[in-house]
């Protein structure tokens, strides 16, 4: 009797939940569909598609070349990590450089590209809540980024199966996995940030260029800038001692990590590369008789953690401004 | 919130205010079930506001509307379904057909595909656009566009339809046809109409009731007839007045009529300042005194007259194009 109230329960809140979100499916299925057959995205895909194998071939034939010299831990990560001397990008650097774009191309026209076509009066004067248009738009973006991270993570991870021949183990399928996972909530971040300034901006152009100044800036110039605020604070030169050193660099990474870009890369770098043990400065004493070894897939996700939830939260924070504004703008151009 | 009377729209005290700009003044409007309704205004008159509150996507500053009893702000969805709505300017995605646009507005309106199929091949046959619907909207014209607008409202079936300057940007045999079309989705169907423009003399041959909008107040609304008498009752008239015999009697007995207030000679006739219509009494004096008319006009007091005088400077623009 009970189980039945209770199925009963969730049958009127499920039927609650889909009442809120009338249109978000459709909406959804749209704008996946638009995604996926656009000239846009499809140019994007194939760019970093190209690049992703020429990565995957030099990482393969440079791993071949140092079999054996030392030891070879973790061949099927290092697929991912290792850059050659012809090209000086493996396969993460490609990724975290080119996502963002890809990011960007997928959102930076959501909201004033409709405004543009005059079809945003058309569309929200149809049956649906106002928020089912932008809650599809992003869904939408994260489902088609999703399916191209996912996408390309396995096939040059089916490909590096074949040329190296050495199966991964479970930690490794797991690391590659919070990989993937960790490049789409990143990429997804790049996302809302461009659906907000597409709301900020009226000109799709503006907006475009608005987000790849951000993100210039984020991935570039506040490391320089960090650096160069941790040494007005904390000056320090060859004599200095330990305490001002560590204060310097704990200051130029603190500043670092408002960049998702920053947080993104110490996740990483931290996750596909097992030896990494702390990502925090570490003194010689510290380490001084500690044995050299790799971490477990559970200690590795427990030292990147905070980075994980601070990349969430910036994706959600971004998306929240955007969602906000966009219930309050006014429809009409 | 129903309020129990046959209005299928109304606005109550209606306002709407940018800042300090007042876009839309207290605005009382009612709308009957089953007319042709035109909100007639100068371009900023606060139409589009208007509209955009009817429909929910805009909140009123104060006063409240009502769509079929709803209120469009707090149940957006109710009003939406009921309420078909062409945009001026209407969009489309160009990089579908005209059909995947018409099953876009279908899913989100939630009709099944089977019955989106039927419903879209009835209202594109019924726009005359058959011929185009698999064509890219892209390569469509202006004109296309708009029946595909039309047509994307009939998908809806919607009780009340709402179309902001239908007639913009199209040319004269377009808009006949347009306005023909109009009339028959009233008549025929039975839907209510409420249609913006700026141009009178274009939409009064469709409209059952207008009302004229301007500054965001509703300076006068009714049948076209109705309006004239709103209207001309508030001015002062000017009667141009010929007779024979063609005399100094002719003058006082003018003056002895009520509501004229005053009377002067211009070149070879009397113009008559009064504050209301007297051309019956007029007509009654000057033959029980055996004076005969032989020209009697109303001089620039017509609907046409004052409604120019609102916006002459649009009348400047688009009046040739008409």
């Amino acid at each position: 009797m009970e189980r039945s109230a209770k199925l009963q329960d969730i049958k009127s809140d499920w039927a609650r939940v889909s009442e809120a979100n009338k249109g978000l499916a459709t909406v959804v299925r749209k704008e996946v569909g638009d995604h996926l057959s656009g000239k846009r995205f499809t140019i994007l895909a194939l760019l970093v598609l190209i690049t992703c194998l020429g990565s995957l071939y030099v990482a393969a034939s440079t791993i071949r070349t140092t079999v054996g010299q030392d030891e070879l831990d973790f061949v099927f990560l290092r697929l991912f990590t290792t850059s050659g001397s012809s090209m000086p990008l493996s396969f993460i650097s490609f990724v975290s450089f080119l996502g963002p774009l890809v990011g960007i191309t997928l959102g930076f026209d959501a909201i004033n590209g409709e405004r543009d076509r005059r079809t945003l009066s058309r569309i929200l004067s149809q049956p649906i809540y106002r928020d089912a248009l932008i809650n599809g738009k992003f869904i939408a973006g994260v489902i088609v980024i999703a399916i191209m991270v996912f996408g390309l993570g396995f096939l040059v991870a089916g490909l590096g199966l074949i040329i190296t021949g050495v199966p991964p183990t479970l930690g490794e399928v797991l690391r590659l996995l919070t990989y993937l996972l960790l490049s789409v909530i990143y990429i997804s971040f790049w996302l809302a940030l461009a659906i907000l300034c597409s709301l900020l901006f009226r000109q799709t152009s503006t907006s475009a260029l608005a987000g790849i100044a951000i993100w210039l800036f984020m991935a570039f110039f506040l490391n320089l800038m960090a650096g160069m605020i941790a040494d007005g604070i904390y000056p320090i030169n060859d004599n200095s001692e330990a305490g001002q050193i560590i204060a310097n660099t704990r200051t130029e990474q603190m500043i670092s990590r408002i960049s998702p870009a920053y947080l993104y890369s110490e996740a990483v770098t931290s996750i596909m590369n097992p030896s990494v043990r702390s990502i925090a400065p570490v003194l010689l004493e510290q380490a001084y008789g500690a044995i050299k070894g790799t971490l477990s897939f559970g200690q590795s996700l427990l030292l990147i953690w905070p980075q994980v939830v601070c990349l969430i939260a910036e994706m959600l924070i971004c998306f929240a401004i955007a969602y906000i504004s966009f219930m309050r703008q006014e429809i009409r151009a | 919130m129903t309020t129990g009377n046959s209005y299928i729209l109304e606005t109550i005290d209606l306002c709407k205010k940018y800042g300090d700009m007042v876009a839309v003044d207290n605005l009382n409007l009612k709308v009957e079930e089953g007319i042709v309704y035109g909100l007639l205004g100068p371009n900023g008159a606060g139409k589009t506001t208007t509209i955009l509150m009817l429909l929910g996507l805009t909140e009123p500053t104060s006063g409240q509307a009502l769509v079929n009893g709803y209120e469009p702000f707090r149940n957006p969805l109710q009003v939406k379904s009921l309420v078909g709505y062409l945009p001026d300017n209407v969009g489309f995605y160009d990089e579908l057909t005209g059909e995947e646009n018409l099953l876009y507005t279908a899913a989100l309106n939630g009709i099944g595909k089977d019955e989106a199929q039927k419903r879209i091949k009835e209202a594109l046959k019924r726009v005359a656009m058959s011929h185009a619907a698999q064509k890219k909207v892209g390569e469509y014209s202006r004109g296309m566009r708009q029946r595909l607008g039309i047509a994307d409202v009939l998908v809806k079936d919607p009780k009340l339809i709402i179309l902001d300057e239908p007639t913009l940007g199209i040319d004269p045999e377009g808009i006949q046809e347009l306005l023909s079309f109009i009339k028959d989705l009233a008549k025929q169907d039975g839907r209510t109409i409420l249609l913006s423009s700026h141009l009178l003399h274009q939409i009064q041959q469709v409209c059952d009731k207008v009302g004229i909008l301007v500054k965001g107040k509703l300076i006068a609304s009714g049948t076209i007839n109705e309006l004239e008498q709103q209207l001309v009752s508030q001015e002062q008239m000017e009667l141009e007045l010929k007779a024979v015999p063609w005399d100094e009697k002719l003058g006082s007995i003018c003056q002895a009529i009520d509501g004229v207030n005053k009377i002067t000679v211009q070149n070879d006739m009397l113009l008559l300042e009064c504050s209301k219509d007297i051309r019956e009494d007029l007509v009654k004096a000057l033959t029980a005194n055996d004076y005969c008319p032989t020209h009697l006009t109303l001089r620039g007091v017509s609907l046409d007259s004052i409604y120019l005088r609102y916006f002459h400077k649009e009348e400047e623009y688009y009046g040739k194009v008409s």
